[in-house]
């Protein structure tokens, strides 16, 4: 049905909300490109003309990076950082944060589950 | 725009007249320097530089992709041999 960017949009949501299923596509984009297509962003999905789609389509497609083209470009640009030897690259290589977040506790998100390293037992 | 961008990128004045100098007489010669500060002009592209660590002076050889980053960021200051 309302197939955008690879993406099916859930039926029952609104437009506005519907719209950010797709990677790369948030909250701002989304009723950005609504009031390009003149589409009102509150009525639901399953309400929407073809024309209607069709439009939201064509600016999507036209205006706006989404979906596999933003991935690879993200990785582009972590891939430069990581060749250029700099200490942003550094830490992605690690998988540590990048912007000076503190790693002492917490940065779990980067770091993935605790891997605990038990004490010595006395011999 | 965001005052950062009014205020323009640093960049230490003596490395620049020292590039420039270069330049003008052909001469590539590696420059020891402790501005770590100084962000990377398009200038610098092809120079090497050897940016105080801290400890000693790292060679950096300048390529396309690190202008707008700044010298400091390519000389590491910690070593870290793992828990």
């Amino acid at each position: 049905m309302a197939r955008i960017a690879g993406v099916d949009l859930p039926r029952d949501k609104k437009v506005k909300i519907s719209l950010t299923y797709i990677f790369g596509i948030g909250r701002t984009a989304a009723l950005k490109i609504l009031e390009e297509a003149k589409v009102d962003p509150e009525i639901r999905v399953k309400d929407l003309s073809d024309d209607n789609i069709r439009d939201i389509r064509n600016i999507i497609s036209n205006d706006e990076k989404v979906e596999g083209a933003l991935r690879t470009e993200i990785q582009m640009n972590i891939k430069r950082l990581m060749d250029i030897g700099c200490y942003r690259g550094l830490r992605h290589r690690r998988g540590l944060p990048a912007r000076g977040q503190r790693t002492k506790t917490n940065a779990r998100t980067r770091k993935g589950p605790r891997r605990t390293v038990s004490r010595k037992k006395k011999e | 725009m965001s005052r950062s961008i009014k205020k323009g990128p640093y960049i230490d004045a003596k490395l620049l007249s020292r590039i420039e100098q270069m330049s003008k007489s052909g001469k590539k010669k590696v420059i020891k320097t402790w501005a770590r500060r100084t962000t990377i002009p398009p200038e610098f592209v092809g120079y090497t530089f050897a940016v105080h660590n801290g400890n000693k002076f790292i060679p950096i050889f300048i390529t396309e992709n690190m202008v707008g980053h700044k010298l400091g960021e390519f000389a590491h200051t910690r070593t870290f041999r793992g828990h």
